[in-house]
């Protein structure tokens, strides 16, 4: 129980996908003009990490690895999650129309996500099992959504100061998030 | 070699469970939506921009096809893209006729006259502290305020007025908004003949702070034949569904400030 609350905090923090690992960097960036957005957007990378970390991780564990075809993991992974994403998108817009509403659009954005990707590859990368990969992915999108959602309340602060011309626009989220990044160096020195 | 074959044909099951996956789920979990929603859908150029104000194609299709949005809302797809919709919704091609914007101001340096010379002002900061940049109160304050919220660079500030670029312009409207003064009107793309002020004062007045705005002569009115053209609040208007763009009333204008627009 220990070490899957730790696997939590190593994803979410320590480790954070963004702001220390790089992945995901366009949506991050993009989506993060509005706060109800990148909200909605967190929540649909949450859903999707989890399951695709789950589905990596079996396929990983029971296909994959018994045929020895380690060195396929990439190419499989990007089509059982593409194809993972469309299903669930289809599935959500059958049966809870509400929920299709507030995560639909950005579903199909989250398809090519690198940092789905990467979550899968890191979990097979680190020797985690099913459990493991699940909560791994899990707080690795806690990460994320943390991440987007402080840079969105930054950006807002942002709106309402008198920022030099030149840095006005990109720049300045660029900057912010970079010292987002800084502050989330401080988060390695935790230890257990 | 063995590994080649049995890389090459799990991948291949893979692919085929997937793809059986998606089809499935696609016919299982399919939703009935609006026939034409999908048909629009199709129209539209699909790269989910955002621009016309909804949160995609997909989007703007459901609210076209409830009529909640224009047939020609798509400000990428232009005119083409607005006729096939048109078709789908069953408008007829006159009501898909694009807009653009115009700035209803002719009050340039050497028709009026500035009072002072301000920088680094925008036009509702302007607005808010009471300062008339020209002697007119209803003109174009030539800050830009109107400039700096197009997307498609369409409006640049000449000789201190406002003016749009037509083939620019893509009718979004933002400038509308933005204007303080309330100059910017959206007219119909194909109008030429349009009233370049907003001056409500009588023609006295108008004639003190400005030699180029409407004094509400009533010349115009009466050179009409289409009934399009009328004086209220002292200042002549363009009905553009009667208006036949004859142009006899700009011919007879003591002022000329019913003119084609500049910028075309």
């Amino acid at each position: 129980m220990k070490s899957l609350i730790l696997i939590i905090i190593t994803g979410a923090l320590i480790n954070n996908v963004v702001l220390n690992q790089f992945l995901g960097i366009c949506s991050f960036l993009g989506v993060s003009k509005q706060m109800k957005a990148s909200a909605s957007l967190g929540g649909a990378v949450i859903f999707v990490i989890t399951i695709a970390s789950a589905v990596a991780s079996l396929l990983y564990d029971y296909v994959l690895a018994p045929l020895g075809m380690d060195f396929m993991k990439t190419i499989v992974f990007i089509l059982v999650i593409a194809a993972l994403v469309q299903i669930v998108e289809m599935f959500l817009k059958k049966t809870s129309p509400g929920v299709y509403k507030a995560l639909g659009i950005y579903l199909p954005l989250i398809t090519t996500n690198c940092a789905v990707l990467g979550v899968a590859l890191t979990n097979v990368q680190d020797g985690y099992n099913f459990i493991e990969s699940v909560f791994s992915g899990f707080g690795t999108a806690v990460g994320f959504t943390l991440a987007i959602v402080l840079l969105a309340s930054i950006r807002s602060r942002i709106r309402e100061e008198d920022i030099p011309a030149p840095l006005r626009g990109a720049p300045i989220v660029l900057i912010s998030a970079a010292l987002m990044s800084i502050a989330f160096m401080g988060f390695s020195g935790l230890s257990f | 070699m063995q590994i080649i074959i049995i890389t090459t044909l799990v991948i291949a099951v893979i692919g085929i469970v997937v793809g059986a996956g998606l089809v499935f789920t696609g016919k299982k979990f399919h939703v009935d939506v609006d026939e034409r929603e999908s048909a629009v859908r199709e129209c539209l150029p699909g790269n989910n921009c955002g621009a016309c104000g909804y949160a995609g194609c997909d989007a703007l299709a459901a609210a076209i096809a409830a009529g909640n949005a224009s047939v020609n809302a798509c400000p990428v797809g232009g005119a083409p893209v607005a006729q096939k919709i048109g078709e789908i919704m069953g408008q007829s091609a006159e009501a898909v006729e694009g807009k653009v914007a115009f700035v209803r101001c002719k009050g340039s340096c050497d028709v009026t006259h500035n009072q002072g010379n301000y920088v680094g002002m925008d036009c509702r900061s302007a607005v808010l502290a009471g300062l008339n940049v020209t002697d007119c109160t209803y003109g174009c304050l030539g800050f830009g305020s109107c400039a700096a919220v197009c997307p498609q660079d369409a409006i640049r500030v000449v000789d201190g007025v406002a003016m749009v670029v037509r083939k620019k312009c893509v009718g979004c409207g933002l400038c509308v908004k933005a204007c303080p003064r309330g100059l910017i009107e959206l007219v119909p793309a194909s109008k030429r003949v349009i009233v370049q002020c907003s001056n409500k004062d009588r023609g006295p007045q108008v004639k003190k702070v400005c030699s180029a705005g409407c004094i509400g002569c009533m010349l115009c009115t009466r050179q009409c034949e289409s009934d399009a053209i009328h004086v209220s609040n002292n200042l002549a208007s363009i009905q553009y569904e009667n208006c036949t763009q004859c142009g006899k009333c700009a011919e007879k204008c003591p002022v000329k400030v019913i003119t084609p627009p500049p910028g075309v």
